[in-house]
């Protein structure tokens, strides 16, 4: 029963497409109720590790553990895709928004609780003569999308088409439904991109207070590096598929390979640059 | 109903084509025009009285076409330029439209009283009584595809084959094993839906166009099928002999043992109609209600989740696979009762009412009337099978007229008559979206 | 093993017939990424034009084979080629930034006007025409059973062959054969490069409609008869023949033509004939549930 130690380990991960290799012997460890930052500059196979993790990739070699807090172990790489969110608990959002435009706020929400919802109904069969179980749980769901609706500030704009929004509050919405399915790693692609410096801000406040208050493992993607470096815990570095570095928010900064890899120079001038700055 | 998110029509910009644009376009079109009917209309082959081919000419039809044509071009012209001046104001002032929106609340009530009395308005007119059975088998048959390419966004071009499941199931089990309509309901229903499971389980996970041209094969197949196994389902010639519903038991003949003869009333072939007319009404009444109820249930909506993003209903933890043959089942089901109650209808089914023109008829009354719209469905339906029997007497230029109707209302309306979609859960106030951001499936 | 040998020859030719018009399939679905549902009777148009065509020269007394094929063929392509050039611009080009089912919907309805204008226009029966090249060449004798190749089939593989040549030449070669594969990959790029989309969208249309033609005067050549309806069923085989090669893929088209004619042959020699058609239809579904992109094809990979 371990309640200390990580939520997701990754082993020796590797992604190959045909003769290109995405992802390389990639290793590392996200802790519990901790955000995790996975950085690299563009093309480093950052979206093909969620892939993996999320279940729409099969990876090539490795493994992927997943530790509930109850002690119960998931292999990821061995999961069907929906079987990642539903049995694992594994929520995400993705790089290209992807609401169901045509349909309502509070209605996307609802659908992130669908699992719930549908053994309530008891595959619909109760539902559909109108059992009063299944009108408790819908009533359930309703508030727990509310709430939700309330903590991203959309409440006015529940019954307004997801893909009317701005594009800010689809970002939020989008996590809001990812949380609606009560994940217990939530997975953000590139959360922040598109957000100015202010919605910038409203995003790290959201996630710090999803850390807080659900105590919610979260691992996330992102390029905007004052969000990184505001509200991530532990960040790991990609390049070329191949983690080049690992550590703190502080190690990261300062550290010659990671700006090498940005710059797109090698080491050693990197290290010349940050001598001269010193 | 707040209409917020309906955006206000931008003012469309068009070129506005001088005269002499307009006649070059028109002259090009009548040239076209020309050159491919010169052949195909200017000379009409047949096979003369010995077996070998003769021709005659026929050109001044040629002459016609042509001219119509040319005329047709200018006229669209003026008409586009036309429309385009027009749009930038709304058509409608904003009190018209708040009084047209209660006509709209009541229309559906209306339209549904008016139904259940149409039998009794139009007794003694048994055409409008036939008509109006056959426009209310398309509407099961509307509202059972909707849920399939309305709801779930997957494109079947062979729903056909379920009807055709039905009507052979109870057209069999009824000449074969005496069992009556209504034992044979039910299970037609059943054989249908799992024919609909065991098509659906090895192609759902098929992209939309693999998928529309697989069910379009499949529905040929059965076709087929039924057309060449001549034992078991008479081939071409088909079942005749199907008998006809009774009330509780009671046939509708005109003995003493007949329904008449148990009311104390004279009896009259009408009769039957009317029961038949109450038994489809309720039987599409059925699919409405199982498909409104439906579509507010988790279900329906992972169905609509389904067609606007199938990824992310992966990611929510949705089994897509189940979600995907739960919907085809149920579409082929309600597919499966619409036959049954075809065959019992008719007395006699064969092959031939189950051409792929069906599917398309059927896809089409789905697609004007505006996916996953129940009213458009009706509406649709109306239109299209009304149309359909007003043109009877051209019957060759029927289905010719029917295609061009195809293309026309596509490219007038693609998103179909109600072009918006009504959420099915709401937080305050009810609102509309509009059918463009509407996604409709891989 | 002769009637083997004979059903082989047969399947053959009816490949190539059916190879020209899944090329036109094929080609549509790699650059607009539609099925055109009305290809099938754009073939039976071709059909068509070519009967009235031969009737007319020949009862202006062009008795000439040669010279009538050629003309014949010629005026076939070009009016079929205008035929499809006005379907796609009628019920396509609208419809090109529209949802899916729209012009799918439009295709539908353009094949219903296609195969109900030529049922209209010049009546429903069938029509035969007297075989215009007889002879052939007996390639092998035993056991009483002669294995034939007769004049007619050889034209067909020949003409197949060298359009075939021809065709790849253009797309491999030309400019517009360029612009093709471009606007194929990536159509809004293609345009800021300056290339003409609708031209090379309404070139592919009509290069389609032109092979489908020459199927459909070999078709009338190899089996004497059009109807109005031979487009939809030869068009769904067609289409079959597409996928099996690879939607997409040129050469696949073709080889899938030859796999679809040899298969309905051989099936219909040995099995019955009846069922040919469910046969074709079966391996329709068959090769898209268990190898969707063909022998040829290229796998696409969703980017999610």
């Amino acid at each position: 029963m371990s309640t200390s130690g990580p939520i997701l380990d990754v082993q020796h991960l590797s992604m190959r497409f045909g003769g290109i290799v995405a992802v390389n012997d990639l290793s590392f460890e996200a802790e519990r109720g901790q955000i995790t930052a996975l950085i690299g500059p563009n093309g480093a196979g950052k979206t093909t590790v969620f892939n993996c993790i999320t279940g729409f990739y099969k990876p090539t070699t490795g493994m992927l553990r997943l530790i509930h807090q109850n002690g119960r172990e998931f292999l990821l790489e061995r999961l069907l895709d929906y079987r990642v969110s539903k049995v694992a608990k594994v929520a995400r959002t993705f790089q290209n928004i992807r609401l169901f435009s045509g349909m309502t706020a509070l209605e996307n929400l609802m659908v992130a609780q669908h699992n719930s919802l549908m053994r309530a109904s008891g595959f619909s069969l109760l539902g559909l003569f109108g059992a009063p179980t299944f009108h408790t749980a819908e009533r359930q769901a309703i508030e727990r999308a509310r709430h939700w609706l309330d903590r991203i500030g959309l409440t006015a704009r529940a019954d307004d088409a997801a893909g009317n929004l701005p594009y800010g509050d689809q970002r939020r919405l989008e996590i809001a439904r990812a949380m609606c399915a009560e994940p217990v790693l939530l997975c953000l692609d590139e959360p922040a991109a598109g957000l100015n410096a202010r919605e910038g801000e409203a995003l790290s406040e959201l996630l710090l207070s999803i850390r807080k208050d659900h105590g919610t493992s979260i691992l996330l993607i992102e390029h905007d590096m004052s969000v990184v470096m505001e509200i991530a815990d532990r960040i790991v570095v990609l390049d070329y598929g191949v983690k080049i570095a690992e550590g703190t928010s502080r190690e990261i900064r300062d550290d010659p390979k990671v700006i090498a890899a940005y710059l797109g120079t090698d080491e050693k001038s990197a290290i010349e640059v940050m001598e001269q700055d010193a | 109903m707040t209409d917020t998110t309906h955006p206000a029509p931008k003012p469309k910009r068009t070129k506005n084509l001088g005269a002499a644009l307009i006649l070059k376009k028109s002259l090009l079109s009548a040239f076209v025009a020309l050159v491919l009917f010169s052949l195909m209309i200017g000379i009409r082959t047949e096979a003369g009285p010995t077996g070998q081919l003769i021709y005659w000419t026929r050109f001044g039809d040629l002459a016609i076409m042509v001219v119509l044509v040319f005329a047709g071009s200018i006229l669209t012209e003026l008409l586009r330029q036309w429309l385009a001046a027009r749009h930038p104001a709304p058509i409608l002032p904003a009190r018209a439209k708040q009084s047209l929106s209660t006509l709209s609340r009541l229309f559906v009530p209306l339209l549904l009283i008016f139904a259940v009395l149409v039998p009794v308005i139009f007794y003694k007119q048994r055409y409008m009584l036939d008509l109006g059975i056959l426009v209310l088998t398309y509407v099961m048959l509307g509202w059972g595809l909707n849920i399939v390419v309305g709801l779930a966004g997957l494109l079947d071009l062979g729903y056909v084959a379920f009807y055709a499941v039905g009507a052979y199931s109870y057209a069999l089990l009824s000449t074969t094993f005496g069992l009556s309509f209504w034992i044979c309901l039910p299970l037609a229903g059943i054989l249908a839906a799992f024919w609909g499971m065991l098509l659906g389980f090895p192609v759902l996970r098929l992209r939309g166009d693999y998928l529309a041209i697989v069910t379009l094969a499949f529905g040929e197949i059965i076709r087929l099928v039924l057309l060449n196994w001549q034992n078991v389902t008479g081939g071409p010639n088909g079942i005749s002999g199907i008998p006809r519903p009774t009330l509780f038991g009671i046939p509708l003949t005109p003995g003493e043992s007949g329904l008449a003869a148990h009311l104390g009333i004279p009896f009259s072939p009408t009769h039957r109609l009317v029961l038949l007319f109450y038994i489809i009404l309720a039987l599409a009444l059925l699919t409405n209600w199982v498909a409104i109820r439906l579509r507010r249930l988790p279900i329906g909506r992972a169905w609509e989740a389904l067609r606007e993003d199938e990824i992310a209903c992966r990611s929510l933890g949705i089994n897509t696979t189940t979600t995907k043959l739960t919907a085809f089942a149920t579409g082929a089901m309600f597919a499966g009762f619409a036959g049954a109650f075809f065959a019992t209808r008719q007395g006699f089914i064969s092959p031939e009412s189950f051409s792929f023109q069906e599917s398309a008829l059927v896809l089409a009354i789905v697609v004007l009337g505006g996916m996953g719209s129940q009213l458009g469905v009706v509406l649709s339906a109306l239109a299209l099978i009304g149309g359909f029997e007003l043109f009877r007497d051209f019957e060759q230029f029927r289905m010719l007229a029917f295609g061009g109707a195809m293309v026309l209302l596509m490219i007038w309306r693609p998103r179909g008559l109600i072009a918006h979609r009504e959420p099915s859960l709401f937080l305050a106030t009810r609102t509309r979206v509009s059918s463009d951001l509407v996604k409709e499936g891989r | 093993m002769d009637y083997f040998a004979q059903q082989l020859i047969n399947g053959l030719v009816l490949g190539s017939i059916y190879g020209l018009i899944a090329i036109g399939y094929t080609m549509v679905y790699g650059i607009v990424g539609m099925i055109n549902f009305a290809h099938g009777d754009i073939f039976m148009i071709g059909g068509f034009i070519a009967l009235i065509s031969f009737l007319v020269l020949v009862s202006f007394g062009i008795t000439a084979v040669p010279v009538v094929l050629l003309l014949v063929v010629l005026v076939a392509m070009a009016t079929t080629a205008l035929y499809g050039w006005t379907v796609e611009r009628i019920a396509y080009r609208p419809l090109r930034h529209s949802f899916r089912l729209a012009p799918m919907l439009s295709a539908i309805g353009m094949s219903f006007v296609l195969s109900n204008f030529s049922q209209v226009a010049q009546g429903a029966r069938v029509k035969p025409v007297p075989p215009i090249i007889t002879g052939g060449y007996t390639l092998l004798e035993s056991n009483g059973f002669v294995v034939r190749l007769s004049n007619i089939q050889i034209i067909v593989v020949l003409t197949t062959v060298v359009l075939l040549g021809i065709f790849s030449w253009m797309v491999t070669r030309t400019r517009l054969g360029r612009d093709m594969r471009a606007c194929e990959q990536d159509q809004t790029m293609a345009a800021l490069l300056g290339v003409d989309v609708d031209r090379t969208i309404s070139m592919t249309f009509v290069i389609g409609a032109a092979l489908a033609a020459v199927a459909g005067m070999m078709y009338l050549l190899y089996y004497g008869v059009v109807d109005f309806y031979m487009g939809f069923v030869a068009g769904i085989k067609a289409f079959t023949a597409a996928v099996l090669g690879g939607i997409g893929s040129l050469p696949g088209a073709m080889l899938g033509g030859l796999a679809i004619g040899l298969i309905e042959t051989l099936w219909s020699a040995y099995f019955s004939s009846e069922y040919k058609d469910v046969a074709a239809f079966s391996i329709l579904i068959i090769v898209l549930i268990f190898m969707p992109t063909g022998l040829l094809g290229r796998p696409e990979v969703e980017k999610v």
